[in-house]
């Protein structure tokens, strides 16, 4: 479980974040979602840490990441799994040794249980034949398949991922956000995902975190999210005509 | 102001450099990717350095024979004056200067294209000292293999000077290899040697520098590779005048 209370976050004098609190549970995809510009990544950058929040703590399990020292912000990171908006597979390893680094850096295993290991990962994203090709020779949806495997190599119990759908077409994206999903209920990892995408709040949406102008407007799960009164919200999710039929359909079934 | 920003980017290097000089997270990894930079900066950069020696070392036996040497000077001048260039500053200060456009500008592009594309947040956030993981071979495996690369130029630069001397005629081996040996003093080789560690933890350093800072895209890491081969260049220049100062008085 990781709590984030009372979160602020200024960059020269404009504030980007503002009074957030949240509670992110374990076995749970939470979503962050919201307009661009909105604050999502920083957002997402100062739970793990990679920006420390002007107040507020964050607080992993008990621990509380931002008045940690570095070196115990590093045993936290070992339980991190973090998926980038860009993959960021190493490219000039293969993607099997990708997988592997993690364990090479981290792990006590054998030579041959980290080889194992990372075969494990790879077969669960359905990428074993391609475990020899480099990074530039695959796809980009197969790059994120790698870099989830990647992600789950050490067992985590903390998983984020910034937009793991940008720039991949829906049925690419409907495949790793169920990869995720399922990861996150497999292992019970607590799972948060930054997403614009639709598609993945009514499929993957446990609990959902709608972000507008630095502030917390909306929180509530996937059944909730089409019965909002809450004006920004509805204005953000129904800009997309699809939906926009859906909910109409859905008020005349009642 | 342009102060102020120098003094900023020193104090940052400076930093970097301290994340940089730790101890290895796990040594079988930095001496494998140390083997690996050491083909890629040194053994690489090895033809390069034969070719530009063997010419530099032509050009020079060709203008000392011809301007420098006259009747009151001693026969073996042309030989002992190539060889002195060659020791003093060709094989250590402009060999390193070509070496910073060559190995400096790939240094600040590789690292440079990891940060645009996250790859160093991604090291950053498994825990790994990203710094000391991806600098610490580089300037390492240079630093080693440096004074093979002085060597080699030295070796080559001599070389050319006698072929040059063979195929156009202008003077024997025997009048070259009498000036060759003249007054030779084993501290210039060391001397040499010695500033080229200088400029190898120059080069790698500072390229890595540029890479490992860039912001934006693309186009920065271009921007910022030749910054990097323009500071380094400066930088050795500059440390040239003030480790002659010091080791030649
Ligand atoms: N390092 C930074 N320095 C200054 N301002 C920043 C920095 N990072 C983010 N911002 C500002 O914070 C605001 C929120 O940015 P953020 O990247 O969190 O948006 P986002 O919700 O992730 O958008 P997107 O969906 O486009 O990724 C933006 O106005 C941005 O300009
Ligand atoms: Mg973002």
């Amino acid at each position: 479980m990781i709590e984030a209370i009372s979160i602020y976050k200024q960059f020269e004098g404009k504030t980007v974040l503002e009074d957030i609190n949240a509670t992110f549970n374990n076995g749970a995809t939470n979503l962050i979602i919201g307009q661009s510009g909105a604050g999502k990544t920083v957002f997402l950058k100062c739970i793990v840490g990679l920006l420390a929040p002007d107040k507020g703590k964050i607080i992993y399990d008990g621990r509380c990441i931002t008045t940690m020292k570095e070196k115990e912000k590093i045993t936290i990171r070992r339980e991190i799994g973090m998926l980038f908006q860009s993959a960021a597979l190493f490219d000039s390893m293969s993607v099997l040794e990708n997988v592997m680094f993690p364990l090479d850096m981290f792990s006590s295993m054998t030579y041959k249980e980290r080889l194992a290991r990372a075969r494990a990962c790879l077969d669960r994203v359905n990428l074993i034949e391609a475990q020899d090709k480099l990074p530039e020779e695959i796809s980009g949806g197969m790059q994120k398949r790698v870099a989830i495997a990647r992600a789950i190599a050490l067992e985590p119990k903390y998983l984020f991922c910034d937009e793991p759908n940008s720039g991949l077409d829906p049925q690419t994206s409907l495949v790793i956000d169920e990869l995720i999903h399922d990861i996150t209920k497999e292992y019970g990892i607590t799972t948060i995902v930054n997403t614009h995408d639709m598609n993945s709040v009514m499929n993957i949406g446990d609990h959902i975190l709608f972000l507008s102008g630095g502030k917390l407007a909306w929180e509530g799960d996937k059944t909730q999210i089409l019965n909002t009164e809450n004006e920004q919200l509805n204005e953000f999710l129904f800009s997309s005509e699809i939906l926009r039929q859906v909910k109409e359909q859905a008020f005349k079934h009642k | 102001m342009i102060l102020i920003e120098a003094i900023k980017t020193f104090g940052s290097y400076l930093l970097l450099m301290k994340r940089v000089l730790t101890k290895p997270e796990r040594w079988l990894m930095f001496f494998r990717r140390t083997l690996h930079e050491i083909y890629q900066l040194g053994v690489n950069s090895i033809p390069i350095v034969l070719i530009i020696s063997l010419f530099i070392g032509a050009a020079l036996c060709i203008q000392m024979k011809t301007n420098v040497e006259s009747p009151w000077m001693p026969k073996f001048v042309t030989g002992y004056a190539t060889r002195e260039v060659l020791l003093l500053e060709f094989s250590s200060t402009i060999m390193c200067l070509i070496l910073a456009g060559k190995v400096g500008s790939n240094i600040t592009s590789e690292i440079g294209a990891m940060r645009v594309t996250q790859q160093i947040d991604a090291l950053d956030m498994m825990g790994v000292n990203s710094a000391n993981f991806l600098i610490l071979p580089k300037v390492t495996g240079l630093v080693l293999t440096i004074p093979i690369l002085v060597i080699f130029s030295i070796a080559s630069g001599i070389g050319g000077a006698f072929l040059i001397g063979k195929l156009t005629g202008i003077m024997t081996s025997e009048e070259l290899t009498l000036g060759l040996q003249h007054e030779f003093t084993v501290w210039f080789v060391w001397y040499s040697i010695i500033k080229s560690f200088f400029f190898a933890f120059i080069i790698t350093s500072v390229a890595s520098f540029y890479g490992y800072t860039v912001k934006g895209g693309s186009i920065e890491v271009g921007k910022a590779s030749t910054n990097a081969v323009v500071s380094c260049s400066a930088l050795i220049l500059f440390s040239d005048i003030v480790l002659t100062n010091i080791m030649m008085q």
